[in-house]
């Protein structure tokens, strides 16, 4: 038997952790989402497939652009102290992968303006000379046009990256203290992304492609899902502990019926019979496959916060 | 190098919260919030009971991962003693640093920072005991340097058998408690 008593209640701190509510799975979400972008519109920068009319090279770079702004938006509302936000610019902290996050995004915005100059869309030519004349500048170079594909790649696997090592150097977070994580949510970035463009895009061999690399995608997760757990349940008792929320503790439903269920398997299965052409493309998969992208940040975001050493010793 | 420390008798300490308030007024700590704490920790079955009475706040760690991790380098290390502070005006309150912390030790103030325990250093500055230890009306806290082998706090951790909280978070903590 052992019984605590505690004299302390401070806010968002007892009787467990709750200091990051919806913004912050928003915010990762929104991250691992543009990241993927990055990666599939660097691609088709790269193979030259922007000479086309497809989705992926007029308008995916410019939505990823207001795609990062509302992300970054959402982390600021997170913020307590927002009038000092300036503060994560005036120093470079080589141990907070928060302040890696912070610099990485200010390379990220002109790398994806670059790619945006690729190709303008018609209806935006002509209202700014300069990007009109930097547009065609670069059109000029295809091997300017190649090396911007190779930087949204790099970048986007990166910033895809940061939003997993984000919280799993929050070692006192035995859920997050993973070295799957950062994987884990690089392929749900770039399966929300594929999915992204299949729910939009209007050009069927662009769909089509998209639909088989989401597939691959989701088939990826599922195995990196389960390197996830079974490294949570071959180590510590706090590991195995964090892990059981999410299988059969509190977080289990959420985990098991949006993120697994509705969030892989059920659009997996969908669209390979669509990309088998035994049933058409619909916007079912694709909306599933993204809302399962937000599932899987709420879920690890709150379970996180719920896992504790302390939980483990009796302190708590 | 001064390496500060406490050292907690758990023996003598009744769970007065004497030191709770000194904290709570000689660092206008704001309503509902706590930089320091009392637990009582009953553990055994009946009748071999035992009960341990705590004050805890920060353990003031050698590898503190609040420091680590914050953005801005409002979360520091003092240069003296080790003691680990948060600069009020670089804090952009991204709670970064409450994550990290496996005592659940820090909170944020209302004015949006983040607040703990600062071992009272505008007080051991002037070479002052804290205001937890200056108060305990059962000298169960000892505060001083963990380096120096002559100091009380090192005697006391050399003669009695004593254990830190969650050592096995990999922290280092600073706080010790005698058994």
């Amino acid at each position: 038997m052992q019984e605590l008593t505690t004299t302390r209640h401070n806010e968002l701190v007892d009787p467990v952790l709750a200091v990051w509510g919806w913004q912050i799975p928003v915010y990762l979400f929104i991250g691992g989402l543009v990241a993927g972008i990055m990666i599939i519109s660097g691609y088709f920068a790269l193979k030259g497939q922007y000479k086309k009319n497809v989705f992926s090279s007029f308008y995916l770079p410019h939505i990823s652009l207001i795609l990062l702004s509302m992300g970054m938006f959402s982390l600021f509302l997170d913020l307590e102290h927002k009038p000092y936000v300036w503060r994560l610019y005036t120093t470079f902290e080589v141990t907070s992968p928060m302040s890696w996050g912070a610099w990485i995004l200010v390379i990220v915005y002109p790398a994806l303006f670059l790619n945006t100059l690729i190709r303008i869309p018609e209806k935006f030519r002509n209202k700014i000379p300069a990007f009109d004349r930097l547009s065609d500048l670069i059109n000029r170079h295809p091997f300017a046009i190649k090396n911007i594909g190779i930087l949204n790649i790099l970048l986007g696997t990166l910033l895809g990256m940061y939003t997993g090592v984000l919280l799993s150097s929050l070692g006192a977070r035995p859920l997050w203290n993973s070295a799957m994580l950062w994987m884990l949510f690089l392929v749900s970035g770039l399966s929300a992304a594929s999915a992204f463009v299949h729910l939009i895009t209007s050009d069927s061999y662009e769909r089509e492609l998209l639909a088989k690399a989401d597939n691959a995608f989701l088939t990826l997760e599922l195995f990196v899902i389960g390197g996830f757990i079974s490294g949570l349940l071959t180590s510590s008792g706090v590991h195995i502990e964090a892990a059981k929320l999410i299988l059969s503790g509190p977080y289990a439903a959420a985990f098991w019926v949006f993120v697994i269920g509705l969030g892989i398997l059920v659009p997996l299965m969908i669209q390979l019979l669509a990309v088998n052409h035994k049933i058409k493309h619909t916007a079912v998969a694709p909306i599933l496959v993204i809302a399962g992208g937000l599932a899987l940040r709420f879920v690890i975001v709150y379970a996180g916060q719920f896992s504790h050493y302390a939980h483990q010793v009796g302190l708590k | 190098m001064a390496r500060f420390g406490m050292v907690i008798d758990t023996a003598k300490c009744v769970g007065c919260m004497d030191c709770v308030v000194a904290c709570k007024t000689e660092n206008n700590v704001p309503e509902g919030f706590n930089r320091d704490w009392i637990v009582q920790d009953a553990k055994g079955v009946f009748p071999t009971v035992h009960m341990e009475i705590r004050t805890e706040r920060c353990n003031h760690c050698d590898t503190p991962p609040c420091v680590y991790c914050c953005p801005t380098g409002a979360s520091h290390v003092h240069e003296l003693g080790g003691v680990v502070l948060v600069d009020h005006t670089m804090c952009i309150g991204c709670k970064a640093c409450l994550a990290s912390c496996p005592y659940d030790a820090r909170f944020i103030h209302p004015d949006g920072y983040a607040d703990k325990c600062t071992f009272c250093i505008h007080r051991v500055e002037k070479g002052m005991d804290t205001a937890c230890v200056s108060v305990c009306p059962t000298r169960c806290m000892y505060f001083g340097d963990l380096d120096d082998p002559h100091s009380e706090v090192t005697r006391l951790l050399g003669s009695r058998a004593s254990h830190s909280l969650i050592p096995e978070a990999g922290t280092k903590p600073q706080i010790f408690y005698l058994t």
